[in-house]
């Protein structure tokens, strides 16, 4: 049994490399998985919500900083960059129904992309949010690095929208059977289609537990939503002046 | 599989030089996922290490947003603050967008079953 000296040395050795955070990360994912399954892969047990409450709470009881944090669990990050790349090849597995059903697919892509951004920029200001949240409101539809991206470069803050975008795919995978059923909507590549956009890669990851065609075309969705919100939210932040 | 992950950070960088080169408000990786996806289509296909190398990926695409939101801890004041415009926002648009994009492309797609038939 070492001496609490000695554990306190090991745990200041610990804290300062980035094997700690990067362990931590996959543990606490690992348990929120088990505990997602073990809950029949209810949309309310979400395993990245279970996961960032069960790290948030670890790191404020040993008021570690976020950065130390991060310096470890940045490599888990920054496979978000080639993982974006990849999305290329499911993405082309659905070519020949891309091709057959184009042009109702861009035209819900047009109407939802500008509806997650107008809408989200218009209630935030309706209910008085500041300029920094509404600027880092506008990206939260699309999945982390790229909404990171659109908000640093029209002035918003890069880490709430990943915040935001995380809470926005949460609660797009937990609601998205609910709107559906409400609205009658029965076709899994339809209600797939709608949830992928709205919440990107936490709601893909959602559609695919439903069935391999909602997963299918929310992973299409989720892409080229990506790729037009890149697009429309640096206009629309210049037209609208939000 | 380790050549399928070098030519995914390969198509990422040069998506991440392309938009420094020309100042897109597009990021690099997405415009690295164009480029794969233009390139597949005229190979017509992904090899296998790739399509397998990509499904590991995408497979614990949630555990890659993990380290972003733990980011929330820096930003509880600001939540404390906002919370109603933020959580009004976040909700009211989230079912918003779903449910247009799910009613547009309903209709949309039975009007081309219908003239297809």
């Amino acid at each position: 049994m070492p001496a609490p000296a000695q554990l306190a040395d090991i745990w200041v050795y610990l804290s300062a490399s980035p094997l700690l955070g990067l362990t931590v990360t996959l543990l606490a994912y690992q348990g929120a998985w088990w505990l997602y399954k073990y809950a029949g892969f209810h949309p309310l047990a979400n395993p990245v919500l279970l996961a960032v409450a069960a790290l948030v709470l670890l790191l404020e009881l040993t008021g570690t900083p976020y950065q130390t944090y991060f310096d470890g669990a940045q490599f888990v990050h920054f496979l978000l960059g080639p993982a974006t790349v990849a999305l290329a090849i499911p993405l082309h597995a659905q070519l020949p129904r891309l091709r057959a059903m184009a042009l109702p697919l861009l035209t819900a892509l047009l109407a939802g992309s500008l509806a997650a951004i107008v809408s989200a920029v218009a209630i935030g200001r309706l209910f008085g949010a500041s300029e920094a949240s509404l600027l880092s409101l506008a990206p939260k539809s699309v999945t982390t690095p790229i909404a990171m991206g659109i908000a640093e470069r029209i002035g918003g803050l890069p880490s709430l929208t990943a915040v935001l975008v995380i809470a926005t795919g949460i609660f797009g995978a937990v609601s998205a059977r609910f709107v559906c059923r409400v609205l009658g909507v029965r076709d899994d590549a339809v209600c797939g289609f709608a949830v992928g956009l709205a919440s990107h890669g936490i709601g893909t990851a959602r559609a695919f537990q439903v069935s391999e065609q909602a997963g299918a075309f929310s992973g299409l969705a989720m892409g080229l939503n990506a790729l037009l919100t890149a697009l429309l939210v640096p206009l629309l932040a210049v037209w609208l002046k939000f | 599989m380790l050549g399928a992950l070098t030519l995914l950070l390969v198509f990422q960088l040069i998506g991440e030089i392309i938009a420094q080169l020309f100042a897109l408000p597009v990021p690099g990786p997405v415009i690295g996922m164009a480029m794969l996806f233009a390139v597949l289509s005229l190979r017509g296909g992904a090899s296998q290490p790739l399509r397998d190398t990509a499904q590991g990926l995408l497979q614990h695409l949630s555990l890659l947003f993990v380290p972003a939101g733990v980011g929330v801890m820096l930003h509880l004041h600001r939540i404390g603050d906002e919370w109603l415009p933020l959580a009004a926002s976040l909700v009211g648009s989230t079912i918003l967008a779903i449910a247009v994009t799910a009613l547009v492309l309903r209709a949309l797609a039975r009007r081309t079953n219908a003239s297809g038939e």
